[in-house]
């Protein structure tokens, strides 16, 4: 197990590496000028350059990444061009909101898509099972913008039950959690539904059902816990996604969270600030799958660690 | 008794129509809550240059001169007076009393010395330090020879002399810009890198607190130099705020202006709301949208064919697509703008116009590329653009990309046309000149350079400096009208195809009083938080 760890945790640094090299060097691709973005639209040829010259921009690229990469290692994420001030804690500032609300998005996609997923399988190809794969697939396919703002507009201003937005409190978490839950859920009771219905089919089920135990041991005991292990690889995945930065979600709830800070930094060409979101969400990621990865032997002890 | 209840009575008229009449007055006292879709990148008034911060640092901070609320004209601010010597190479500044930082200190010539010294010092990588390049010594900080401005002297504490080396009859505007505006130098040294997120200033407004991401937070500064203001106790901003969204809570009460303006989508739907007409205050900006076109490259190298694209396309269309939010543009300069020439009606909609100039032109089919930023309502525009070029003969292919790739484009002088929407230009002063240099002048026409038609006329060149030179009071009214003169003569040239004016419309809440030109006010934009007030403070 050790071994398994070691292995894993050398290759999740080669990732990250990885990563990196790929960031930086998409950032040299785009065909626009961060220096004129910085200098603003009154400068100087001269303003420019020495713009340039101070950001190390006119070294060669390997040189740049170079430095970039021995910054990184001692912590330090560099100076993000439109605000003149650290990156790394204006990233580390993001991260408690945006780790909040995917927190409350798994839980919420769970609580949403397991039981659909289960119910669905054990009354297959009746009209329950129809109504629930129908239902997943309208909550995947509404755009979160079109979600968010009905949930909002209903339950926040039309209702009063929830604040329009915001964050802060329990009750700022509950409508983003659920419009990111919603689509989510979807995915995972559809998983769900196909891993249940796969395992259901095996003989030691039938075996259970012949012992005398009553239906909903025979689901939850034998059945569940055999058919969860994809959705556990699901949610190492849906790490990832959440730290990426949900912009829509994150706009349209107020929620300040690492997707506004990757958006806006797209747009002024920020690239330290690129960079560094690109970084740490780098991290989480393959955290996340690290974990899941971790879990899946505890799971299911077939999975044997190679 | 009868007398009695007759007057009592009338008392009580009285006073029930006392609170009515004083309705409109300003009251000291009350928030407001502002929201905004981006976070605040900066409240360094040598470094800020964002739509959402530049008012914010206005009221953070105080230069030595600004404009009367809601207008464009100049009046003195920190500066109490100023004289300007005849050849215009030198003006003196006598600095007002009683201003203080908001630590406590008294500002002092040395801070407004080391203010503009630092806007100038290429470590601040300011983005307006190029404006103050006629101050005598500029050169030599800029390249780093020195880090002092030998031009700006300090004979005493309340008094400012700067030497020029040429006249610069738009100077007292730029003594109005933020990126002049006053610092303490001991606060933005014990800073450092954080000086941005801490600001210390003279303004109305004291800094209190800024949690990242989320919201700034002012609060009055009760030992402003000028009595009265602001009315505010306090003015907080909130970002990260859709304004969809922003629209919905201000209806609900929970803010009181949404700092971005009305979302497009729902525009049509507010303004027809007439419980809505008292609150969106409308006002012009200085801003003109235009479509640029490369003279340096064929077609456009060739006056006829430009002068048939802006016959080509039709402005009253355009505007409607944006819910009559603009008015047509008959010229490059706004008509707030002075200098703007109201007799001259530009290119009018003349599609059999524009095509026999074509074919006087010779130029057969042409196939070109319309570049526009990608952010609605501009690729929309550019469709209206390329539609009304078709119907002339022009097939424009629409390249919608990001807008820093946009400006790349052109300041690579590689777009042959660029539609500005979003990125396009509106005046940091009110002054004509604002309007040519960067964008008009030999100067912009450089790598990198805003000037995206690379149009570059050596004599109008001449002219704008040798207007810019003429700094004599009695002289303005001569100097507006070269400038008139300067942009009919652009107009004849049509390096540009401009498209509309931007109007500005600021929704905000019912208990927010104050004139509509404080609420578009077209220095302190979007809002001139010094001088708007609350109307239920105790």
């Amino acid at each position: 197990m050790l071994h398994y760890l070691a292995r894993r945790l050398a290759a999740s640094l080669l990732i990250l590496l990885g990563v990196s090299i790929v960031t930086f060097g998409l950032t040299f691709m785009i065909p626009a000028d961060p220096v004129a973005m910085i200098a603003g639209r009154n400068s100087t040829p001269q303003m420019r350059d020495n713009i340039r010259i101070q950001l190390g921009l006119d070294k060669p690229i390997p040189e740049q990444y170079a430095r970039y990469l021995g910054r990184l290692v001692t912590g330090n994420l560099g100076m993000s061009y439109a605000r003149k001030s650290e990156v790394g804690p204006l990233v580390v500032s993001r991260l408690p909101p945006t780790l909040l609300l995917m927190l409350g998005a798994i839980i919420a996609e769970l609580l949403i898509g397991i039981p659909a997923g289960i119910y669905a399988a054990t009354r297959r190809g009746r009209f329950a099972d129809k109504a629930a794969m129908t239902l997943s697939f309208v909550s995947v396919s509404t755009p979160q913008f079109v979600l968010g703002l009905t949930l909002l507009y209903l339950f926040a201003y039309l209702w009063n039950w929830f604040p329009l937005g915001g964050y802060g409190k329990l009750s700022n978490l509950i409508l983003p959690a659920l419009t990111l839950g919603l689509a989510g859920g979807g995915w995972y009771s559809r998983m769900m539904r196909s891993s249940m219905i796969e395992v259901l089919r095996n003989d030691y089920i039938r075996t259970a059902r012949a012992k005398g135990m009553s239906e909903w041991r025979v689901t939850m005991k034998h059945g569940f816990r055999n058919a969860i292990l994809p959705i556990v690889a699901m949610i190492g995945l849906d790490v990832g996604i959440f730290m990426s930065g949900v912009v829509v979600v994150e706009n349209v709830f107020g929620w300040p969270g690492i997707g506004q800070l990757m958006w806006q930094a797209i747009q002024s060409l920020d690239i330290p600030v690129i960079m560094g979101v690109t970084i740490v969400a780098a991290c989480f990621i393959v955290l996340g799958n690290l974990i899941a990865d971790l879990v899946s032997p505890l799971i299911d002890p077939r999975i044997r660690s190679r | 008794m009868k007398k009695l209840l007759i007057s009592a009575v009338a008392a009580l008229a009285l006073l029930a129509a006392a609170p009515l009449a004083m309705a409109d007055a300003p009251k000291q006292g009350g928030q407001a809550t502002v929201t905004f879709n981006n976070d605040l990148t900066t409240l360094d008034p040598q470094v800020g240059y964002d739509w959402q911060n530049w008012s914010v640092i206005k009221s953070i901070f105080d230069g030595l001169m600004d404009y009367k609320p809601g207008t464009t004209e100049l009046v003195p601010d920190l500066a109490e007076s100023y004289t300007v010597s005849d050849d215009g190479l030198t003006y003196t500044f006598k600095l007002r009393d009683g201003v203080k930082f908001h630590n406590g200190r008294t500002m002092t010539s040395a801070d407004v010395k080391y203010s503009f010294e630092r806007a100038v010092n290429p470590a601040t990588q300011s983005p307006g330090g190029g404006y103050f390049g006629m101050i005598a010594g500029y050169d030599d900080v800029v390249g780093g020879k020195a880090t002092t401005l030998s031009g700006i002297e300090t004979p005493d504490d309340k008094t400012v002399i700067f030497k020029l080396t040429r006249p610069d009859a738009t100077f007292l505007h730029l003594m109005a810009i933020n990126f002049g505006y006053v610092v303490p130098k001991e606060e933005v040294e014990k800073a450092g890198a954080d000086w941005g997120k801490k600001p210390v200033g003279t303004g109305a407004f004291k800094f209190v607190e800024w949690v990242p991401g989320q919201s700034i937070k002012l609060e009055r500064n009760k030992d402003y130099f000028r009595a009265g203001v602001p009315y505010l106790d306090g003015v907080t901003f909130e970002f990260g705020q859709d304004p969809t969204v922003a629209v919905l809570r201000l209806k609900k009460g929970e803010i009181d202006i949404v700092g971005d303006g009305i979302p497009p989508a729902q525009f049509a739907e507010l303004m027809a709301d007439p419980a809505n007409k008292p609150l969106i205050a409308e006002g012009d900006q200085l801003h003109t949208g235009y479509v640029t076109m490369n003279v340096t490259q064929p077609p456009f190298d060739n006056v006829k064919v430009r002068q048939a694209v802006n016959m080509a396309i039709n402005k009253d269309r355009i505007v409607r697509l944006i819910n009559n939010r603009g008015v047509p543009a008959s010229q490059a300069l706004p008509p707030a703008m002075p200098g703007y020439n109201p007799d001259n009606k530009g290119y009018g909609y003349d599609p059999e116009g524009a095509k026999k100039l074509l074919a006087e032109a010779g130029v057969g089919e042409i196939n070109t590329e319309l570049y526009v930023m990608n952010v609605d309502p501009n690729p929309r525009i550019a469709q209206a653009i390329q539609q009304d070029l078709a119907a002339v003969g022009i097939k424009a292919e629409i390249r919608s990309l990001a807008q820093a790739e946009v400006i790349a484009a052109g300041g690579a002088g590689k777009a042959p046309m660029i539609w500005s929407g979003g990125m396009a230009w509106i005046a940091d002063f009110p002054d004509p000149a604002n309007f040519y240099y960067g964008i008009l002048g030999c100067a912009g026409a450089v790598e990198g350079g805003w000037n995206w038609s690379r149009y570059c006329n050596k004599a109008l060149d001449e002219r704008a400096t040798k207007a810019d030179a003429m700094v004599k009071d009695d002289q303005k009214d001569a100097r507006i009208t070269e400038w008139k003169a300067i942009f009919d003569d652009v107009l004849k040239d049509a390096p540009w195809a401009p498209i509309f004016n931007e109007k500005r419309f600021t929704y905000h809440s019912e208990r927010l009083g104050g004139d509509a030109t404080l609420f578009t006010d077209p220095i302190h934009i979007p809002v001139n938080y010094d001088y708007i007030y609350a109307r239920d403070a105790q």
